[in-house]
């Protein structure tokens, strides 16, 4: 029901074409307003926003998958770790420095690592898909800590050293080119997804995600475009990977891990799954409160987690953004 | 030569039955912790994460009664199960029975959630340290079977594994509660018409469950051993344990647990430098062969 009132209410915006272009832009423009106000606020603390950012990417790329095409899993860190382990790679044993091309190797990396693991997990349905998705990010993480002549092993891959970007903005002690350099990738991004998103391509997984079997009737297939999304989704976590380890110079295990899967998941569904504002909005707010609380103590941090995420299933099923959202109209509504 | 020769099959003959012990042993105690995960999620459909945050509170109580009450260890054991129990109603009724018939996603947020409340709680409470469960005399030495002797409390865990599956086997199959889990199980809306009352099936069937987490995790105590972060640890295992073997079927689950204690016991034996890869490996070929489990049955 809530699926054929979404499509209903959504329609007119579409067919008013400059209506959403004007809403993309003052999205646009509120993500630059945000990262600007970052910079001013936490001079200090560049490098957690830096951080907050290549997480950002790769929660926008698990939106991709569970948000607008409904496969739930737990293993996407894979990805992420794959891109950053590539552009790593490239930078330490073959040379390649230079940040942009970094990014398109650790872009590259994730998209084969989505195929790998698409391949795998779009086998199963529910449970099986979950426990598939699992065994493929644990699977990644003991394959990197085994080869680590190229890897590092448990004690990570140190000495990535990035060039300046286009020669001229090297990476500096407090991490303002790193910032610029991840808002950059991150606004680039949010684009080409808004764009994929909205493209006949978008509409297709959310009708798979809604019905399955009646897109395989039209005559579409299920498994090829839920296999090039997840190319497309591993291509951006690949970009967060990279990202990450550009702008900390080092690429540890914990990239690949269980927990960072789970985490970015809960950050999805703390800001709210099927958009990717809300993709963005969960990571900030999880990570900034992450932040804040684990420096008091790590342990409550858990319970307050754990406490977080039962009150959004309870409460806030739609997470932050969704809620907020259902919350103006509802303003809109009573102002009429 | 030919001496020589023959040391080196006892050798691999001494290796092969270690190795076999240790993975009967290990694939009891994962059998004994996760049935009642597998019966639970083939009855309600609840992919519930937060079942080895029950096993490891049965492992903090019967840790507490031993070691700060002084209890006996059988007598801990009793206390542990029914404590974990009475933790667990009003943590069903209130939150579980939300998500019955949810989304996967909601049901894996919601029971992760619980699983990093436990968690918190149980590091503020008995702090980060490994708890042990010290075991009485009799469980504590070797015991010599003729050719070679085993450890006490590994015995004691493949017995337990076997009493744990003969008592379910009797109960579901043998009496009438059996019968009314089976057709919930089956067809619950069915069930429901016929006069069978779900909900106390439900109830009764999420009690056990977690009262058998809780015995496994304090006869696994040794194996697994008891910490704070026991329930995201071994969370993932569990959960394998029933989608290898099928949800809701119990010769599915021993086979399940078997083979992978098996595998997962081997590994460690001969490739340790590989950690867990093989385990996984052959969790994704195993679940690309039967999506629905070995023994699960096709809806």
């Amino acid at each position: 029901m809530a699926s054929i009132e979404n499509i209903s209410a959504s329609t007119p915006a579409r067919s008013t074409r400059p209506n959403w272009l004007v809403r993309d832009l003052v999205g646009l423009a509120v993500i630059l307003v945000v990262a600007a106000i970052g910079y001013f606020l936490f001079p200090n603390n560049l490098a957690l926003l830096t951080r907050i950012l290549g997480v950002a990417l790769l929660v926008l790329s698990i939106d991709l998958v569970t948000g607008f095409c409904g496969i739930a899993t737990l293993g996407h860190a894979a990805l992420f770790g794959a891109g950053a382990y590539a552009s790593g790679i490239a930078a330490v044993h073959f040379g390649i420095t230079d940040p942009l091309l970094m990014v398109v190797v650790g872009a590259v990396g994730g998209a084969v690592a989505g195929v790998v693991s698409g391949a795998v997990i779009l086998r199963g349905h529910g449970l099986a898909q979950l426990v598939l998705s699992i065994a493929v990010v644990h699977l990644f993480h003991e394959a990197a800590n085994k080869a680590s002549a190229y890897t590092g092993g448990s004690d990570g891959l140190s000495g990535i050293t990035p060039d300046p970007v286009f020669g001229i903005f090297a990476f500096d002690l407090w991490g303002r080119t790193a910032y610029g350099f991840a808002v950059a990738l991150v606004v680039i991004t949010f684009i080409v997804l808004r764009l994929i998103t909205r493209s006949p391509f978008g509409m297709l997984c959310r009708g798979i995600k809604e019905d399955p079997i009646r897109i395989r009737a039209m005559g579409a297939s299920v498994q090829g475009t839920l296999l090039k999304m997840y190319v497309i989704s591993g291509a951006v976590a690949g970009t967060g990977g990279a990202l990450n380890a550009i702008s900390t110079q080092v690429v540890g295990l914990d990239s690949l891990s269980f927990t960072l899967s789970a985490e970015a998941l809960v950050m999805l569904v703390l800001g709210g799954t099927g958009s990717l504002y809300g993709a963005l909005i969960g990571t900030v707010s999880f990570m900034w409160f992450e932040d804040f609380v684990s420096a008091a103590n790590p342990f409550h941090w858990l319970t307050i987690v754990g406490a977080l995420l039962i009150a959004v299933v309870l409460f806030a099923p739609r997470g932050l953004y969704g809620t907020g959202l259902s919350f103006v109209e509802r303003f809109r509504g009573n102002a009429k | 030569m030919p001496k020589a020769s023959g040391l080196l099959l006892d050798h691999t003959m001494q290796t092969v039955l270690s190795v076999g012990i240790d993975a009967l042993a290990y694939g009891m105690v994962l059998f004994v912790i996760s049935i009642g995960l597998s019966v639970t999620m083939g009855l309600m459909r609840v992919v519930n994460l937060a079942h080895g945050a029950f096993a490891m509170i049965g492992g903090y109580i019967a840790s507490y009664a031993t070691q700060m009450l002084g209890f006996d260890y059988g007598v801990a054991i009793l206390v542990a199960v029914v404590g974990t129990i009475i933790i667990a109603i009003p943590v069903e009724r209130f939150l579980y029975r939300r998500i019955y018939g949810a989304p996967e996603l909601t049901q894996v947020l919601m029971t992760i959630g619980i699983t990093f409340c436990v968690i918190g709680i149980a590091n503020y409470v008995f702090g980060p340290t490994l708890k042990t469960i010290p075991l009485p005399e009799t469980l504590r030495g070797p015991v010599d079977l003729g050719f070679r002797s085993i450890a006490a409390h590994k015995l004691f865990a493949i017995a337990c594994g076997v009493a744990v599956a003969a008592a379910l086997w009797y109960l579901i199959e043998r009496t009438s509660f059996g019968v009314k889990l089976r057709a919930s199980v089956d067809n619950a809306a069915m069930a429901a018409s016929l006069g069978v009352r779900t909900r106390i099936v439900y109830a009764v069937s999420f009690a056990v469950a977690v009262g058998l987490a809780a015995f496994g995790g304090i006869v696994g105590a040794e194996l697994l051993p008891i910490e704070p972060y026991y329930a995201l640890r071994y969370m993932v295992t569990f959960l394998v344990v029933v989608s290898v073997g099928g949800a809701g079927s119990i010769p599915g689950a021993l086979l399940a647990c078997l083979l992978l204690g098996a595998i997962d016991t081997t590994g460690r034996y001969l490739l340790p430098e590989y950690g867990e890869f093989f385990f996984y490996l052959a969790v994704i070929a195993i679940v690309c062969v039967f999506p629905r489990g070995l023994l699960g049955r096709s809806r």
